[in-house]
């Protein structure tokens, strides 16, 4: 079997660490607490190429920097897209940003999923919470390509029904019929329908052939950990499973030590990697 | 496109594999095909527990009901999935509320009638133990993850 690698595609970046101005061009609510950015390159710049699984460094003027996933289309570079929740100074301050409003922007960095090489493949893609966000574009990428892959399978697990991501989107690529969806969450009241319990109780019932499937998963380590026992229980190998890590991103190009994790910087290495790459370390304490 | 039969989807089912032929056959005369209405209870918290279901089509919801607040759905289970244990162990009635999302079928078995034939024959009753085990195992652990509240701030 062909070992299978995440991408790193090359980029051709003017200066890492120079921000770039951007305008807000749009603003939506997703969930209580989760929010979308749309935005566009403030000197009139044309595209903004960036590969499904990269991540910008957002800087809110006078407030601060954060890492965020780029969660847009691949194949519509002229959006710049990241979906976050307000959880500290800098993106409670960046929920408060209008349209019109300034913002910088450092990347595209990290490395990709591997799209190109699941083509032929089975694709699972496994979300969970706010994870859905850096993984919709692989999905993305891979409904561009649509014929290029076998079955693709979105299983997304979050809280409550308040706290379904993208849920319009959802419900699209639920009614297609080259694609399967399922969602499930943690706890609900009536008058929700839906499935109710972890995302892992999922995987059993996904219809992929663990041969020749690639998973990729996004979500916290906890869910990765048990969504990764249940895809090795359908046997589906280490070097078939991706997974994309966070940790605390400050330069974004492996130079402050922040996010090394194991012999890997995650902004420079990463985000995503291979399990069979990481298994040694992975969950470990300390790292 | 024919049903299958109780006698095929017992057979074939996780949950009776390693059963002799013999017992099967034995448990596919307490067993019954039945069939549930969306919105409709297939069993109440307190009612004695008498059955095991097998689903095989739609989706269940376990609840709990909370007063003023109403159901809470605990879990769905859907085809394959197992419903109900407490017609295995005292004081034999259901703990909590099982209701119908969509129209469900599923296979009934006589409990009293299972443990029977569990005591007549240790061998069947290890092997629908261990079973049995297995998927208590696998909801305690979704359970556990579901308190963890994994996906917080």
């Amino acid at each position: 079997m062909t070992a299978i690698v995440a991408s790193s595609p090359t980029r051709n970046l003017p200066d890492p660490m120079l921000p770039r101005p951007f305008r807000v061009q749009r603003v939506r609510k997703e969930t209580q607490d989760t929010f979308t950015l749309e935005l566009e390159p403030a000197t009139g710049e044309g595209d903004y190429p960036f590969a499904a699984g990269q991540f910008n460094m957002l800087y809110i003027y006078g407030v601060g920097e954060v890492p965020i996933s780029i969660s847009g289309d691949p194949t519509k570079p002229h959006r710049l897209v990241h979906t976050t929740r307000a959880v500290g100074v800098v993106t409670n301050a960046m929920r408060q940003l209008k349209r019109g409003d300034m913002l910088a922007v450092r990347g595209p960095f990290g490395n990709s999923w591997p799209v190109v090489e699941a083509q032929g493949k089975d694709v699972i893609i496994v979300a969970g919470g706010l994870g859905l966000a850096p993984v919709r574009p692989a999905l993305y990428h891979v409904l561009a390509y649509r014929e290029k892959y076998n079955n693709v399978v979105l299983l997304y697990g979050t809280r409550t029904p308040l706290d379904i991501l993208y849920r319009r989107e959802i419900e699209g690529w639920r009614s297609r019929f080259d694609v399967d969806v399922h969602v499930t969450v943690d706890r609900a009241m009536h008058p929700w329908r839906g499935n109710v319990g972890v995302v892992t109780r999922i995987i059993p019932k996904a219809p992929f052939d663990h041969l020749n499937a690639v998973a990729m998963i996004c979500g916290p380590e906890v869910m990765i950990h048990f969504t990764v026992l249940e895809l090795e229980k359908r046997g589906l190998a280490p070097g078939s499973i991706f997974i994309s890590m966070e940790r605390n991103m400050k330069c974004a190009i492996g130079f402050c030590g922040h996010c090394q994790w194991g012999p890997n910087f995650i902004c420079k290495d990463g985000p995503i990697f291979s399990y069979e790459e990481i298994k040694p370390f992975f969950g470990r304490r300390g790292l | 496109m024919s049903t299958p039969s109780i006698e095929s989807i017992l057979a074939r089912h996780p949950f009776f594999q390693e059963i002799a032929p013999a017992e099967l056959g034995a448990i596919i005369e307490h067993a019954r095909l039945i069939s549930f209405e969306p919105g409709r209870l297939i069993f109440h918290q307190g009612e004695p527990a008498a059955q095991l279901f097998l689903i095989t089509e739609g989706k269940v919801s376990l609840e709990v009901f909370a007063p003023q607040r109403g159901p809470i759905l605990l879990m769905t289970l859907g085809p394959e999935d197992v419903l109900g244990w407490s017609w295995l162990f005292p004081p034999y009635r259901w703990h909590l509320d099982a209701r119908a999302l969509e129209p469900t079928q599923a296979i009934a078995i006589d409990g009293a009638r299972l443990r029977e034939r569990c005591e007549a024959n240790h061998e069947l009753g290890y092997q629908l133990m261990r079973h049995s085990v297995g998927v208590i195992e696998q909801r305690l652990q979704a359970a556990l993850l579901q308190l963890v509240d994994l996906y917080g701030k």
